[in-house]
């Protein structure tokens, strides 16, 4: 059995008009102890749902979420999660929004143990000299680092990523990818990682496994594509690597075939679609080509 | 230019106050003119620090025995409201239940409120701060109230995710999240019992501007009661003010 079981999730909301809208739809995923996978798909397909009821943060309507055999209630102690809004709390600098987390994950250590950690931890992304700083005094990438800082140092052992470079200018973007895969591969531990992205760039960078999902409403997952390339891998190698290149491409088809698909089944049903579900399908596309840096 | 806006213009506005009000006195014999109100008034203005009698004393102490009054009714007040305002805005049941009360018992004046003050404590003290207390602190529980609801989703997630424990989440998310929100209800709770003061000294007798203004009415002293007047007025400006500047500062983090 794999180390995080999600089988057949489902989830509706009620909109403010009233009516029903399943976001989620008999949704099934497995992801092995230390395994980074990505789940890539359109803006408004559900992901960032599909991620809060595997973290813990929501209840799924139907289905469940096992963790190491265990059903999921709620968050787990061991869990991370990092928004793509950052969630720092603006009224503590950057060093008291990490000892929070350091605080409430360990407890029993003393003050001065705590602080070492979140320290540490802020130094580990470059902020050594901005723990004082409050988020409102740095930029959005720096911001972003203070949030990775704050789920690193409490140990994780499961790391939640909702599209967590997603606000962030391209530059930025790539220097916090880099980081990222280098804080997974020196932390003490496998790390197993669930990361929702909109970027097929940024999935083949940093996973192991590529789960495409397909556009809500009733968004499910489509076959997961594996990246078999060694880790850490770098942008520039992956835009004349071959296998990446037969990864992108079968990715981005299966995407788009799904995009027509649901086109087309609106064009059938001869229903005008609501502007919500229209606005979720065709919206801001997928990030698909590959971003050059600069 | 600048210093043109900042004091001529404010100065015009109390010029133009000053002749409505001298032209008034020469239309109503009672009223005595600014020339006159100053006349009879200079020497608690000038001694505001002299005791003379129980109600004949400066400005300046009368208006410290009423401030002094104010600050203990306010802090009572808000003792009350902020606990409320928390229930309230954290729990939904809590709203149901208790709303129909506080919208009643909102708009009841001060002067409602003195006689059941006196019944209920048989001094005039206590009942000037019971009757302080009940008024001013409904804008507290309402701001609170408030500021606990506008907390943004975020910040709940950020509790949840951290799994902080009931209190730490009280203490570092709800509690600094709300701040701006409740110190708005403060200063409007402030201005409130500034308001009340008065009433309430009127009706005790108590020593205190309101105390004095009622005092001097009674002794037929009209010159004084408009020192009162301007005494509250200014006093209750710079009590405002000073919050304003407390209120600032926490909105600017």
């Amino acid at each position: 059995m794999a180390f995080i079981e999600v089988a057949g999730v489902t989830k509706a909301f009620v909109t403010s008009s009233g009516l029903s809208r399943e976001v989620l739809y008999d949704v099934s995923l497995s992801v092995e102890r230390g395994e980074f996978v990505s789940i890539l798909g359109t803006m408004g397909c559900g992901k960032s749902t599909l991620l809060k009821i595997i973290s813990g943060l929501v209840a799924p309507d139907t289905g469940q979420v096992a963790i190491d055999g265990e059903v999921l209630r709620g968050i787990r102690p061991s869990a991370a999660i990092v928004f793509q809004n950052y969630s720092l709390l603006p009224w503590f600098s950057a060093l008291e929004n990490v000892r929070l987390a350091v605080g409430a994950a360990f407890p029993d250590w003393t003050r001065g143990r705590q602080r070492e950690q979140a320290v540490r931890h802020l130094e580990s992304v470059g902020l050594g000299k901005a723990v004082d700083r409050r988020p409102g005094h740095l930029s959005g990438g720096m911001r972003q680092r203070v949030a990775i800082a704050r789920a690193f140092a409490i140990e994780p052992e499961l790391l939640f990523l909702d599209e967590p470079f997603g606000a962030l200018d391209a530059l930025t973007r790539d220097s916090l990818q880099q980081e990222l895969s280098r804080l997974c591969s020196v932390a003490g531990r496998p790390i197993t990682t669930v990361m929702i992205t909109n970027s097929v760039e940024e999935a083949l960078l940093l996973s192991d496994r590529i789960l495409p999902m397909t556009a809500g409403p009733r968004a499910t997952l489509g076959a997961p594509v594996a990246v078999e390339l060694a880790k850490p891998r770098s942008a520039g190698e992956l835009l004349h690597d071959d296998h990446a290149a037969e990864v992108r491409a079968h990715v981005v088809a299966s995407l788009t075939a799904d995009l027509e698909r649901a086109r087309a089944r609106r064009r059938l049903d001869g229903g005008r679609p609501s502007r919500r579900t229209a606005a979720a399908a065709e919206g801001p596309a997928l990030r698909i080509a590959p971003e050059i840096e600069g | 230019m600048k210093r043109v806006t900042n004091f001529l213009l404010p100065a015009i506005g109390i010029l133009l106050a000053l002749i409505v009000w001298g032209a008034a006195s020469t239309i109503v014999k009672d009223l005595p003119s600014p020339i006159r109100t100053w006349e009879e008034s200079k020497i608690y203005i000038l001694k505001p620090l002299e005791k003379r009698g129980e109600m004949d004393q400066g400005i300046a102490l009368l208006a410290y025995y009423s401030l002094m009054r104010v600050a203990r009714g306010f802090l009572l007040g808000i003792a009350m409201a902020t606990p409320l305002g928390f229930v309230l805005g954290m729990s939904r049941t809590m709203t149901r239940i208790f709303d129909p009360v506080l919208q009643i018992l909102r708009p009841i004046s001060p002067l409602a409120w003195l006689p059941l003050g006196l019944i209920i404590f048989q001094k005039s003290e206590p009942a000037a701060l019971f009757a302080i207390a009940v008024c001013s602190m409904w804008p507290t529980v309402i701001n609170t109230m408030a500021g606990v609801r506008a907390i943004p989703q975020d910040y709940w997630n950020v509790a949840k995710v951290l799994r902080l424990s009931p209190f730490t989440t009280f203490a570092k998310v709800v509690v600094p999240a709300t701040l701006p929100y409740m110190f708005t209800g403060f200063r409007l709770s402030l201005g409130i019992a500034w308001l009340v003061i008065v009433a309430s000294e009127m009706l005790t007798g108590t020593p205190g501007v309101g105390g004095f203004l009622w005092q001097e009415y009674n002794s037929l002293i009209y010159a004084h009661i408009l020192l009162a007047i301007l005494t509250i007025g200014v006093v209750g400006f710079v009590l405002d003010r000073l919050m304003g500047l407390v209120e600032a500062r926490l909105r600017a983090i």
